[in-house]
C-alpha cells in the first residue's frame, strides 16, 4: 500500500500541484491582432483595447513581433487582423489578396536619439537625411533594428536618400542589432549611440541613461500606421466580422479619440488619421 | 538594491497580472514535464533493458537532443501549429496548449537521457539477482524505475528546470499574449526590451524563488522517504 | 543412505568462452539428488562462471546442461533454483518487502507472501529488522536476508557464490547455520568457495576446478584425506596457483 501512494507522490506531484493554479477563462469572444513591438512597447493597445472590448464584449489578443513576422502571421491565417507602419508591404500584403484593404489608423513620427554630448553635432538640425550625413562622415556610433521592421525600412530609406551605403561599415561604426526597438535602444544608451526610434517606444523607454531626442520634425520622419483585416477568402476560419468591428472601431469618432487622448508623461503619442491631413505631432 | 526592494514589492503585492503570469508559467512547464516524464522515462528506460537494431544511435541522438534550442522547437511547432501548417485546423496556436506542446518536446529527451544513463547503471548492479529471481523483462523496468526513483527524480527535476527556464519556445509558439498566454520569461524579455530593468530583475529573482521551492519541496520529500524506516 | 542416486543435474562436455579466451573447457558432471556439492578452486579458476553455466545465466558455448528434476511448470526449471550472489543485491525497500518481492515474482498471494516473509525472517533471525530500510543492514545481515529470499522461495536447489568472501568470522559462522538450515529444510546446496575449512565443514561432496577444467571430484572425507590430483595437492597445500606460471600449465593448454 505504502508503496504505490509513494508512487503516487512522486510521479504525479506535478499534477496535484497544477490543480492550484488559477485557470484561463477563455469563454468569451476573441480575435488575434498580429501587431509590432514598437506598437505595444508605447502602451497604446493596453490603454485603447480595454475601451473596445467593453463596448463590443470581443476580447482582443495580441501578438506583437517583428513587423516582417507579424505580416508572416497574418499571411498564415495565424491573425485575425493586421496592424503595423510599413506602407509597402502593407499593400502588397492587400494586392497579393491576403488582406481585404487597408485603412489609415494613426501616426506618429521618428526620432533620432544620440548622446548628450553629441558627438556629430546634429542637435536642432532640421534636415535628418544630412544628420545622417554627419553622423556617416564622423564614423559615429550608430544602432540599427536590422530586422526588417517598418522602423528599419525608414532608417535605410534615409540613408539611402543621403547617398550612404552602411553595409561596408556594418561592425563598425554602424552596428545592427537584429532586435526590436527596445533592445536596441538598450544598447543604444549602453554604447552611447545614435538611433532612430518611433517617438512612442522613446516616450515608454526607461533606461536612456545620457540619450536624448536630438533631432525631430522632418516631414519625412512621419509614421503612418495601417490596419487590414486578413482576407476571409484566403482563410475562411479568420473571425471576419469581429475582426471588422475592432477595425471599424478604430477608424470611428470613438477609437480615433482614444488614440488622441493616450499620453505618456502628459505627451499625446497618435494623431488619428481621420484628420485626413497627415501632420506631425510636434 | 533598488532590485531586491522592487521584487519583494512585487511578491507582497502580488498582483492580478503577477499571479496570472506565475500561475501560467507553473502551468504549462508542470503540465509538459508531466508528459514528458510519461513518454521520456520509460523511453529512456526501455532503451537501457531492451535491445534492437539502432539503439546505439538512438542514445547518441537521445544525448545530442539534451541541447535542443528552445527557438528552433519553438520555431518547428510554430510552423505545425499554424494555419498554415499541417494541424492548423487544430488552432492551437498562440494558446497555452501549444507552449504545452513545445515545452514536452524539449523536455523529453532530456527526461529520457538521463533515465537511460540511471536504469543503465542500476542494471549493471542489479542484472544477475534479477535474472535469477525470474523476472520478466517488463517487471525489471518497474523495478529498477522504482529502485532509481531519488535518481529518476533528479532526471524530472532537470527537466523541470529547463522548461521553466527557456523563453525562446514559449515565445513564438504562445506570442506573449497579455492575460492569455505571457508567463514569467516571456515578460522578463518583455520588460527589459522596455528598459524596465530593475522591474524585469525583479521578476527575474520571483522566477528563481519559485524555482528554489518547488526543488526544497522535492528536497524535503525525498528526505523524509528515505528516513522513514531508520 | 540412498541406495540407488537419482540424477539431479547433468553437465556434458560444457565449454564456455569469452573475450576470445576459453574459460570453462569440456567440462563434464553428474550432480545426485542429496549431497551439498562444494566446488573449491584457485581464483580465476572458473568456479562462479561454472555456477552462473548451471543456473542459466550463461549459455554454454558448447556441449549440453540437463535437469533431471520435475517442477510443476516444466516450461520452466528456472523456478525451482535460486541463487545468493557474494554481494548481496538489495532493492530499495525494506527488509520484509525484498522477500515479498521474489514471492511476488513467482505469483504468490499476498496472505501467503507475508505469512512465508514472517516465517524466513524469524528462521534466520532477522524478525526484529523486518521494517528497516534493507539498505542500512550490515553487510552479513544483507547477505542472510539474500539467504532469506531466496529461501522463501523454496527451491529444489540454492546455488551460492562465495558467500561469505566478504564477511567476517562471526558472519561467516551465522551465514554457515543458515546453509545448514536451508539444506535439512530439503533444499539442495550447491556452493563455491575459496575457504578451505569451510568447504571442510560443510561440504558431502568436492569438485576442484582448475584453470576452467573439472581435476578432481568425489565425496568430502577421501578428497579431503588426499586427493589424487597433483594440483589439487597443491591447492589443498596452500600453494598459490598462478593462471601463467609454467609450473600450471596443463598439457593441452
Amino acid at each position: 500500500m505504502t508503496q504505490s501512494l509513494k508512487f503516487i507522490v512522486f510521479f504525479l506531484t506535478p499534477l496535484i500541484a497544477t490543480l492550484t493554479t488559477p485557470s484561463q477563462a477563455t469563454s468569451a469572444e476573441y480575435i488575434t491582432l498580429a501587431s509590432t513591438t514598437s506598437t505595444r512597447d508605447t502602451g497604446l493597445l493596453s490603454s485603447i483595447l480595454p475601451i473596445f472590448t467593453k463596448g463590443s464584449g470581443i476580447r482582443v489578443r495580441v501578438v506583437a513581433v517583428g513587423t516582417g513576422q507579424a505580416i508572416k502571421i497574418a499571411k498564415n491565417g495565424d491573425a485575425d487582423v493586421l496592424l503595423v507602419h510599413d506602407k509597402k508591404s502593407e499593400h502588397s500584403f492587400v494586392a497579393d489578396g491576403y488582406g481585404v484593404k487597408r485603412y489609415d489608423v494613426m501616426h506618429n513620427d521618428f526620432v533620432v536619439v544620440g548622446p548628450v554630448k553629441d558627438p556629430a553635432a546634429i542637435a536642432g538640425m532640421k534636415d535628418v537625411v544630412k544628420a545622417f550625413g554627419k553622423i556617416a562622415h564622423n564614423k559615429s556610433i550608430f544602432l540599427s533594428r536590422g530586422d526588417d521592421s517598418g522602423t528599419n525600412k525608414k532608417e535605410y530609406s534615409l540613408w539611402h536618400a543621403g547617398g550612404i551605403d552602411t553595409t561596408k561599415a556594418s561592425g563598425d561604426w554602424y552596428r545592427e542589432t537584429g532586435s526590436g526597438m527596445g533592445a536596441t535602444l538598450n544598447m543604444a544608451s549602453a554604447m552611447n549611440g545614435y538611433s532612430l526610434a518611433d517617438r512612442g517606444t522613446w516616450l515608454a523607454f526607461k533606461n536612456r541613461k545620457k540619450l536624448k531626442i536630438l533631432l525631430e520634425g522632418d516631414t519625412r520622419l512621419l509614421n503612418p500606421y495601417g490596419v487590414i483585416l486578413v482576407n476571409p477568402k484566403r482563410h475562411p476560419h479568420v473571425k471576419a466580422a469581429a475582426g471588422k468591428k475592432l477595425i471599424d472601431w478604430l477608424i470611428s469618432k470613438e477609437g480615433q479619440s482614444a488614440i488622441s487622448a493616450f499620453k505618456i508623461s502628459g505627451e499625446q503619442l497618435f494623431k488619428g488619421s481621420l484628420k485626413q491631413k497627415l501632420t506631425l505631432t510636434r | 538594491m533598488n532590485v531586491f526592494f522592487d521584487a519583494i514589492s512585487l511578491l507582497i503585492s502580488a498582483d492580478n497580472d503577477l499571479l496570472m503570469i506565475v500561475g501560467l508559467s507553473l502551468w504549462v512547464s508542470l503540465v509538459a514535464v508531466l508528459v514528458a516524464t510519461l513518454i521520456g522515462m520509460p523511453l529512456g528506460a526501455a532503451t537501457a533493458l531492451y535491445k534492437f537494431p539502432g539503439r546505439k544511435i538512438l542514445v547518441v541522438i537521445l544525448n545530442a537532443l539534451m541541447g535542443l534550442p528552445p527557438v528552433v522547437v519553438g520555431l518547428l511547432v510554430y510552423m505545425l501549429l499554424s494555419r498554415s501548417g499541417p494541424f492548423g485546423v487544430l488552432g492551437l496556436l498562440f494558446s497555452p496548449t501549444a507552449m504545452i506542446i513545445a515545452q514536452t518536446i524539449l523536455v523529453i529527451p532530456i527526461i529520457a537521457a538521463l533515465s537511460r544513463q540511471i536504469i543503465d547503471d542500476l542494471w549493471v548492479e542489479y542484472a544477475e539477482q534479477l535474472i535469477s529471481l525470474g523476472a520478466s523483462p517488463t517487471r525489471r523496468m518497474m523495478t529498477l524505475l522504482w529502485d532509481g526513483r531519488f535518481s529518476l527524480l533528479t532526471a524530472v527535476l532537470a527537466g523541470f528546470g529547463r522548461a521553466t527556464a527557456e523563453v525562446g519556445a514559449v515565445m513564438i509558439v504562445g506570442g506573449n499574449i497579455d492575460h492569455a498566454t505571457r508567463v514569467m520569461t516571456t515578460s522578463i524579455t518583455l520588460e527589459v526590451s522596455r528598459g524596465n530593468l530593475a522591474l524585469a530583475l525583479g521578476l527575474g529573482i520571483v522566477l528563481i524563488t519559485l524555482s528554489l521551492s518547488i526543488n526544497a519541496a522535492a528536497f524535503l520529500v525525498k528526505e523524509a522517504a528515505e528516513n522513514r524506516q531508520v | 543412505m540412498i541406495a540407488q542416486p537419482i540424477l539431479l543435474l547433468s553437465l556434458n562436455s560444457i565449454c564456455f568462452k569469452a573475450s576470445g579466451k576459453q574459460l570453462i573447457k569440456e567440462l563434464s558432471y553428474q550432480f545426485k539428488v542429496g549431497p551439498r556439492s562444494i566446488i573449491i578452486g584457485p581464483n580465476g579458476a572458473g568456479k562462479s562462471l561454472l555456477l552462473k553455466l548451471c543456473h542459466r545465466l550463461l549459455e554454454p558455448s558448447q556441449g549440453h546442461i540437463q535437469w533431471h528434476v520435475e517442477a510443476e511448470n516444466k516450461s520452466n526449471t528456472a523456478f525451482h533454483q535460486a541463487m545468493v550472489f557474494q554481494r548481496p543485491v538489495m532493492l530499495r525497500r525494506t527488509v520484509s518487502a525484498n522477500v515479498e518481492y521474489a514471492l511476488s515474482l513467482r505469483g504468490i498471494n499476498k496472505a501467503q507472501r507475508r505469512a512465508r516473509t514472517e516465517e524466513v525472517l524469524g528462521l534466520t533471525g532477522l524478525s526484529h529488522l523486518a521494517r528497516f530500510s534493507a539498505r542500512v543492514l550490515s553487510f552479513g545481515e544483507q547477505q542472510k536476508l539474500a539467504l532469506a529470499r531466496a529461501w522463501a522461495l523454496r527451491p529444489r536447489v540454492l546455488f551460492l557464490d562465495e558467500p561469505t568472501a566478504s564477511l567476517d568470522p562471526t558472519a561467516t559462522y551465522e551465514i554457515e547455520k543458515v546453509i545448514n538450515a536451508i539444506h535439512d529444510s530439503g533444499t539442495q546446496i550447491i556452493m563455491t568457495t575459496h575457504d578451505l575449512p569451510q568447504a571442510q565443514r560443510l561440504a558431502d561432496e568436492v569438485l576442484f576446478i582448475h584453470r576452467g577444467r573439472l581435476l578432481e571430484s568425489g565425496p568430502a572425507t577421501t578428497f579431503f584425506a588426499g586427493p589424487t590430483n597433483q594440483f589439487a595437492q597443491a591447492f589443498l597445500k596452500g600453494d598459490l596457483l598462478m593462471w601463467d606460471r609454467p609450473e600450471t600449465k596443463m598439457l593441452g593448454d
